[in-house]
Formats: structure tokens, sequence, C-alpha cells
């Protein structure tokens, strides 16, 4: 919006009005698309398969809430042991010790091989493997015994499967992360008498966060599906919630719908708090606008455009 | 900053104290003294011996082919890269050693940082840290490695960027900031540490021609005040006017150390002539 003043808009040749190409064939694409979205909307409607009725009555009832509060929680443990775990794994397999980056590697490779469902079973049925867990030095004095079938429950184990798997995974992220950050900011807080861990806290890893942050939020949004498969060891989020509802009253596709529905609400919101977190992390670049700020500012930018030509064509 | 005055070179050759002696430029010692100091990145003999001394107050500059090691040089000062061979002690400290019983003993992470305190390093590239703004950036290392409180920390740190004519500028992100900026900003970040040496290595060389000026007036001051400096630079004017030395590195050797002038107006060596004739 340069302010152009009267002389030099004077001697300007006149504004272009050209008229601007009609691209008919989006038109025609677009009333088709228009036309089935249409259709579909309006039998699945009237469909009485899918049980609205059904849907509607159970939608907030105490059960499927439950069910939603064990699903966050579990997706939230998971992220938190997957992000701890994925800073500490990129980290080791950085060292310069090739013992503490190998077991890293070692990790990574045995959890990202094998796949989560088979992990979380195993994790369910480790009393099978080691019926007692102690706590000590090996070969040594033992300090504390614990039963695993008491201490490991479907939920724990749910959480371990899915949060060792998923620091497998953050890792790679993490790491990426710390890479992408130029090495001279290392340097540069060695330069000043700064730790390698302060360096990495206060320098690197903040950094590296605007690379990080886009995929973590996409993880956590798999999570928040993922964490479904916790159903099979009778964990009762929200699948296996609405699971034992239906396997009572045989309305087995309304509650696969109405489970849908709250993960599909629940993955909107998460991918909202993903972006302000991208842009808050992103501070000291480029800033992305939200869509209603890209609009707010375009209806401005062409609010005075206008007001520019009218007054450009009263003079 | 250092309440030393301009020792000039050439003084006494001062005894260089031992790794354990107590700290504070005495006067008549070196700030800065290299002995045969070898640095080789696997088969590349990248520095071949260099002896220098630097004086409390001296602004020594070094210039010298691409290559010849005059990063290199500077970065084993803070010992960001370790010597293969030869002795280097800053303020009477062997930097990155301790020597015991004829033995040299590796410092631990923690000593290293110590020493690196009172060395303060302007890079080429500024390295200015993107995520914090321009006061943030200075207020950092003394908050978090000096453990100043906050408060007085931001103080000192408004009283630094008005030292280098940004006080309007303090709560920019080095984004926001002309290179020339950004520059000035990294030399009161290193200045917040309240170091006895700084080292500059080219700090005007990825600079716009107009804005080279503004850092090199805020060097000239730093001079002016006393700090001792080593500064590796292209810009013979700022050697001539403020150098108390100059240095021509060229193949990881000093070929030629005088005042600027001497080495300036009649070097002695053909390496220096050819060198000369090139970039005047
Ligand atoms: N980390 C490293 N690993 C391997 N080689 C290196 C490393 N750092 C520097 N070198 C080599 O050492 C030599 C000297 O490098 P140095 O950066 O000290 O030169 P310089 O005099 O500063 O040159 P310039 O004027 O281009 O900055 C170069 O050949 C360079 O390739
Ligand atoms: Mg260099």
């Amino acid at each position: 919006m340069t302010v152009t003043d009267e002389t030099s808009r004077e001697g300007r040749p006149e504004e272009i009005r050209a008229v601007p190409v009609r691209h008919w064939g989006r038109w025609v694409a677009a009333v088709i698309i228009a036309y089935i979205a249409v259709w579909a909307v309006y039998s699945v409607v009237n469909n009485p398969n899918f049980g609205w009725d059904v849907i509607g009555q159970n939608f907030t009832i105490t059960a499927v809430m439950t069910g939603i509060g064990k699903t966050l929680e579990l997706t939230a443990i998971a992220m938190v042991m997957g992000v701890v775990g994925g800073v500490l794994l990129a980290i080791m397999r950085l060292s310069p010790n090739p013992l503490i980056s190998g077991s890293a590697w070692l990790y990574i490779w045995a959890f990202r091989g094998t796949p989560v469902l088979v992990q979380i079973l195993l994790w369910a049925f480790i009393k099978a493997l080691v019926p007692q867990l102690s706590i000590g030095i090996p070969f040594g004095p033992t300090f504390a015994h614990f039963d695993a079938n008491s201490l490991i429950t479907p939920f724990v184990a749910g959480c371990l499967g899915l949060g060792l798997n998923e620091a497998a995974y953050m890792s790679e992220i993490v790491r990426a992360g710390i890479l992408s950050v130029d090495q001279g900011q290392a340097e540069a807080a060695s330069a000043l008498g700064m730790s390698r861990a302060k360096t990495m806290r206060r320098i690197v890893l903040p950094q590296a966060m605007r690379v990080i942050i886009p995929p973590t939020g996409n993880e956590t949004i798999s999570m928040l599906k993922t964490s479904s498969l916790v159903s099979v060891i009778a964990v009762p989020e929200l699948l296996y919630s609405v699971q034992i509802i239906y396997g009572r009253t045989y309305q087995t596709i309304p509650l696969l719908l109405l489970a849908s529905i709250w993960y599909l609400i629940m993955t909107s919101i998460l991918t909202v708090g993903q972006f302000y977190l991208e842009r808050y992390f992103g501070r000291g670049t480029a800033q992305r606008q939200t869509m209603l700020e890209r609009l707010w500012s375009n209806l401005r930018a062409r609010r005075t455009a206008q007001r520019t030509a009218v007054e450009g064509r009263e003079r | 900053m250092s309440g030393v005055g301009l020792g000039k070179p050439g003084a006494e050759p001062p005894e260089p104290a031992d790794g354990d002696g107590p700290s504070g430029a005495a006067p008549g010692r070196p700030m800065v003294r290299s002995e045969g100091v070898c640095k080789s990145f696997g088969r590349l003999d990248v520095l071949k011996g260099i002896d220098l001394e630097v004086m409390p107050g001296e602004v020594m500059c070094v210039i010298g082919p691409s290559g010849s090691g005059k990063s290199t040089f500077l970065r084993c000062i803070n010992h960001l890269e370790k010597i293969n061979a030869g002795r280097l002690w800053v303020n009477g400290h062997l930097v990155g050693y301790r020597e015991r019983g004829g033995k040299l003993h590796e410092l631990r992470e923690s000593e290293v940082a110590a020493q690196r305190r009172d060395i303060g390093m302007v890079f080429q590239r500024f390295n200015l840290f993107p995520h914090m703004t321009a006061l943030e950036n200075v207020m950092e290392a003394p908050v978090q490695v000096r453990r100043i409180p906050r408060a007085k920390a931001r103080e000192a740190a408004v009283a630094l960027l008005e030292r280098v004519g940004l006080a309007d500028k303090a709560r920019s992100y080095p984004s926001q900031l002309s290179g020339g900026q950004q520059q000035r900003v990294a030399i009161a970040r290193a200045l917040a540490m309240e170091p006895a040496l700084m080292l500059f290595d080219e700090p005007t060389s990825a600079l716009d021609p107009e804005l080279v000026g503004e850092v090199l007036e805020v060097m000239k001051q730093l001079a002016v005040d006393g700090m001792t400096m080593i500064v590796v630079t292209h810009e013979m004017g700022f050697a001539r006017e403020v150098g108390d030395s100059l240095v021509f590195m060229d193949g990881g050797v000093v070929v030629e150390k005088g005042t600027p002038r001497e080495v300036l107006a009649n070097p002695r060596h053909q390496r220096t002539q050819d060198f000369l004739s090139k970039v005047l």
C-alpha cells in the first residue's frame, strides 16, 4: 500500500482494468461436486441404518465420556514418554561415545522394527516373561520386589507399549531438529563459556523446536488414533467403551460412527493447537497467519485499494 | 573494561606463568603467548608452529590469504580447537591443559568453559541466537553462566547496547536487524562477559560495504578503551589506524610481524608483498 501522491498519479498511464479469464471447466466441476455432496448428505441423513437417534442418545453418556478421558490420558502420557525418551535417545545418538550412541541405535532399531500392536500385547503379557520385578543392583542386593501382575495393569501396559514405541520415532524427529541448527550457534554458546548441557537446553533445542514441533503435532494427532489399539488389552478408552456398549445392544455401526465423530472433534482441536504452537516456536522468523487473520488483512487491503482507486477517479 | 593501559609490544620478554598461576593481568606479562603452536586436521597441517605474543591493551591485526589458518589460530586461543603441539597461554593460564609434574592433563569441560569466559569472540557470520531479542542475546551468558540476577544483567545489557549505539533495538530479533546492527549486538554480547581479551574473526567481511564503518567504529572505541584485541581482517585502513601490530600469516606460519605502518609500507618478505599487492 504505497501512498502515491497526485503528481506521480497524474503522469501515469491509465490503470489496467482487464476482463479476467473465465475458468468454465472449474465451474462445471464445482457444480458436479456440489450435486454429489448434496446427494451424499441426503442419503446419509435419511438412511435409518446410520442410527442418528442412537448416536444422539449416546453421544455424551458417562461411558463415552470416561472413554474419551482415558483416550486423552493415554495420548498425553504416551506423548510425554515419547518426547522425553526421544530427546534422550537423540542426544545419546549424537554422543561421541560409541557405546552410548550404539545402544540408542539398538533401541530405535528394535522398537521401530516391530509392530506397535505386538509391543502392546507383549507388555500386557509381561507377567509370563518376568513374573517378578525387583529394584536393585544386577547380581547384587535387591531393594524392592513387585509382582508384575499388580504393577503392570492393562493401562500401564498400554502406556508402555505406546510411549516406548513413540520414543523411538520421536528420537529421529528430535535428531533431525538438532542437526538442523547451525553449528555456529553451539560454537557461539561455547565461546561465551556455556556448558554443553546448557548449550543444548538454552540454545540448540529451542531452535530445533521449529523443526521438531510440526511433526510432533502430527505424531500427537496420530497417537490419539493409535491409542485405540489398546482396546485389544481391554483398556477402557473410547473405542473399547463403545465396543462394550454395542456388544450389549448390537448397535455396532451407530456406535462406531459415534466414536469416529469424537475422534474427529479431538483431532480437529489438536490441529488448531498445533498451529499456534508452531507460530510460537517460529518467532524471530517470518510469521504465518491464521485463515481469519489472512481474510481480515485481505479485506482491509482491498478496502484501502478501492478507496484509493475511488479517490483517484474523483480527482 | 579491563583497566590496563596500552602495553606496547617489544617490551621486556615476559616469563610465562605456569598453568596454575593466579589470574589478573600482571603488567609486563603477555595476554596471549603462543609458542610453536601446531594444529592439523587429519593429515592436513593447518598451523605449523605459531610464535606470537600479544600484550595487554594491544590490538593485533592478522591478515593472510584464505586457508592460511587465521580462523583456526583464533579458535585455538579459546580452545574451540585442540592444538596438537606447542604451548598456548592466555592471561598466564595454559589453554585447555594443566601442567603437573612435566605432564599435560586435559582440563575438564567446566574448566575449559571457565577459561572461555574471559575471552570474547565475534564471528564472521554473527551467530546471534535467533530465538532471542537483542537484549536477551546480551543477557544470556551473564545470567546463565555468571549467574548474575536478571535485573542487574538487564541493566548492564541495556548499557552495552547503548555503547554500541543500539539502545532502541533492544527488543528486536536478529532477523529484524541489518547485518551491521547484528554484528554490533554480537560485540555487545561478547562484552557482557567482561572479557580480558576479544577475538574478531573477519567481523566485517559478511557486511554490505556501507555497513562496515559502523562496526569498525565500535571496535575502534573498544581499542581506545584499552581492550586487548586480536582482529583477523581485510580492512587495511582499520589495521593501519587502530592496530598496534600487524601479522601476516601464510601456509600456517607467521611470515611477518611488525607495526602496521612498517608491514604495509615496506613488507620485508616476497610473500607479504605479493599478498598486499593483490588486496591493496
Ligand atoms: N574442522 C575442520 N576440519 C578439516 N579441515 C579444516 C577444519 N577447519 C579448517 N580446516 C582447514 O584448515 C585450513 C585453514 O582454515 P582457516 O579457516 O583457519 O583459514 P583462514 O585463514 O581463516 O581462511 P579464510 O580467510 O578463508 O577464513 C583450510 O584449508 C580449511 O579447509
Ligand atoms: Mg577464516
